[in-house]
């Protein structure tokens, strides 16, 4: 039986499983969850995000052993696409960190898709706060080889930095919108690669043309996005990046952004809950009810369309007031 | 969506062969079969095999062993295993393995041993029982 006191005391068997229970929806996952939630807020979520093949996971590994050496305790979660074929799934991101896999401070968990859009799992926020709660100083998300709309990972990370490699693109790739207004560090990798020194320019230049005012919480604090070159392969420039992603940290901490990152972070936890277990609780009443019996007849004669049946049936939901 | 379970398996090279082209090819053939499927890449050692299938919660662990070794690298990894407490996880076995030693690794508690020339269905098919049973 799965214990909450051996996921709070780090035990990396018991939270593996907790995760594992998560990802399978085990109907014990919720009192769990509530049993942990009191115990996070500790750790700092970087998002790793980018294009298949500019070398996120590499990256990673270079990154856990520049906070390793700060004696951070790290741990990782890594998502790739399951298959929609098949359902299965290859998790090859780990591979390039598994040098780090008997450091008992290190914990890599890869996470396959399993249909989620927006470059995540639907279990990777609740993965988030059992490592949180299992007492990790920062846990990096790696994302799906993300596209260009591809931003979910903001809403979860404190840090969001996107990687891209030179010579993907004349300006107006950087200018595009979505998850380029989102990033608040940039990292041009495999800068040895000719015309690195232009994409950290063009990038440099997008972000000066960013505007303020719009949406997203990591414009109002006053961060000015970085951009950074590094070799994940031989590790050039990642103490810098490493020493970046701590200063934001340090940043937002200072300028009360942390808690106002929570706030938002909360807000929509709230929602995507209240969506999961809304759904799932009023598809059950709806099922059971004797109208549903009688309108699904009615299609199967052939009586009502599924559409104008849809609408009476949810036209019968009325639990709320409405205030305006 | 749903999700219904999956089956989760780690599919390792211990030790120093260098030969994982069947390990990939065995890895395809399970996503193909809706697993989700682990790769540890080469020359692992045993510890990090242990360790792996620790933070990845795994049901299944595929060796790919080319190099001889296996009755070795199967017993330590057993008592490894049950020094994790990765009671719940299966141990396979696949690659250049003799007939005659089959028996031997059962007796270790090899769940299922997947000898050079096994089909993929028969593959997937001795995982499914694995966890069907």
């Amino acid at each position: 039986m799965l214990e909450v006191k051996n996921i709070l005391a780090g035990n990396q068997r018991a939270g593996a499983r907790m995760i594992r229970l998560i990802e399978d929806n085990d109907p014990t996952v919720f009192g769990l969850l509530k049993e942990l939630y009191p115990h996070v807020g500790h750790a700092f979520i970087i998002g790793i995000t980018g294009s298949p093949g500019v070398g996120k996971s590499t990256l990673i590994d270079a990154l856990i052993s520049e906070f390793r050496k700060l004696d951070k305790k790290i741990a990782v979660i890594a998502v790739d696409p399951t298959s929609p074929f098949s359902g299965g799934a290859i998790l090859g991101d780990r591979l390039r960190m598994q040098r780090h896999a008997t450091d008992k401070r290190v914990f890599i968990r890869s996470m396959a898709s399993r249909g989620q859009k927006g470059g995540l799992s639907r279990a990777t926020k609740d993965a988030s706060i059992v490592l949180d709660a299992m007492g990790y100083d920062i846990i990096i998300i790696e994302t799906v080889g993300a596209g260009q709309a591809d931003f979910d990972i903001t809403t979860l990370a404190h840090s969001t930095g996107i990687i891209s490699i030179p010579g993907t693109g004349d300006g107006i790739q950087a200018v595009k919108a979505g998850i380029l207004e989102t990033g608040d560090i940039f990292i041009v990798n495999k800068s040895d690669k000719p015309d690195a020194d232009a994409s950290v320019y063009e990038l440099k230049m997008m972000i000066s043309m960013r505007k303020p005012p719009n949406l997203k919480i990591t414009r109002k604090t006053g961060w000015t996005p970085r951009v950074l070159k590094t070799i994940a392969q031989n590790g050039t420039g990642v103490k810098e990046l490493a020493d970046t992603f701590l200063s934001h940290f340090d940043f937002m901490k200072k300028n009360n952004f942390v808690d106002q990152k929570r706030n938002a972070m909360e807000t929509s936890y709230f929602n995507s809950l209240l969506q999961d277990l809304t759904l799932k609780k009023l598809l059950l009443l709806m099922k059971n009810s004797k109208e549903y019996k009688e309108v699904l007849q009615k299609i199967q004669e052939g009586s009502i369309d599924p559409l104008s049946a849809a609408e009476h049936i949810t036209s019968k939901i009325c639990i709320f007031e409405n205030n305006d | 969506m749903e999700t219904k379970n999956k089956i989760r398996i780690l599919i390792a090279k211990p030790g120093l062969d260098g030969h994982d082209k069947g390990a990939k090819i065995v890895a395809l053939a399970l996503r193909d079969a809706g697993y989700e499927v682990i790769y540890s890449g080469l020359h692992q050692t045993l510890e990090q095999i242990t360790q792996t299938a620790t933070q990845e919660a795994v049901d299944i662990i595929g060796l790919s062993i080319m190099s001889g070794a296996h009755l070795p690298i199967c017993e330590k990894l057993i008592n490894m295993m049950k020094e994790q407490e990765l009671n719940d996880v299966y141990l396979t076995v696949g690659g250049v393995i003799p007939y005659q030693d089959i028996p031997k690794l059962k007796e270790m508690g090899v769940a299922a041993v997947f000898p050079g020339g096994t089909s993929f269905e028969e593959i997937t098919k001795g995982m499914n029982r694995l966890i069907e049973r």
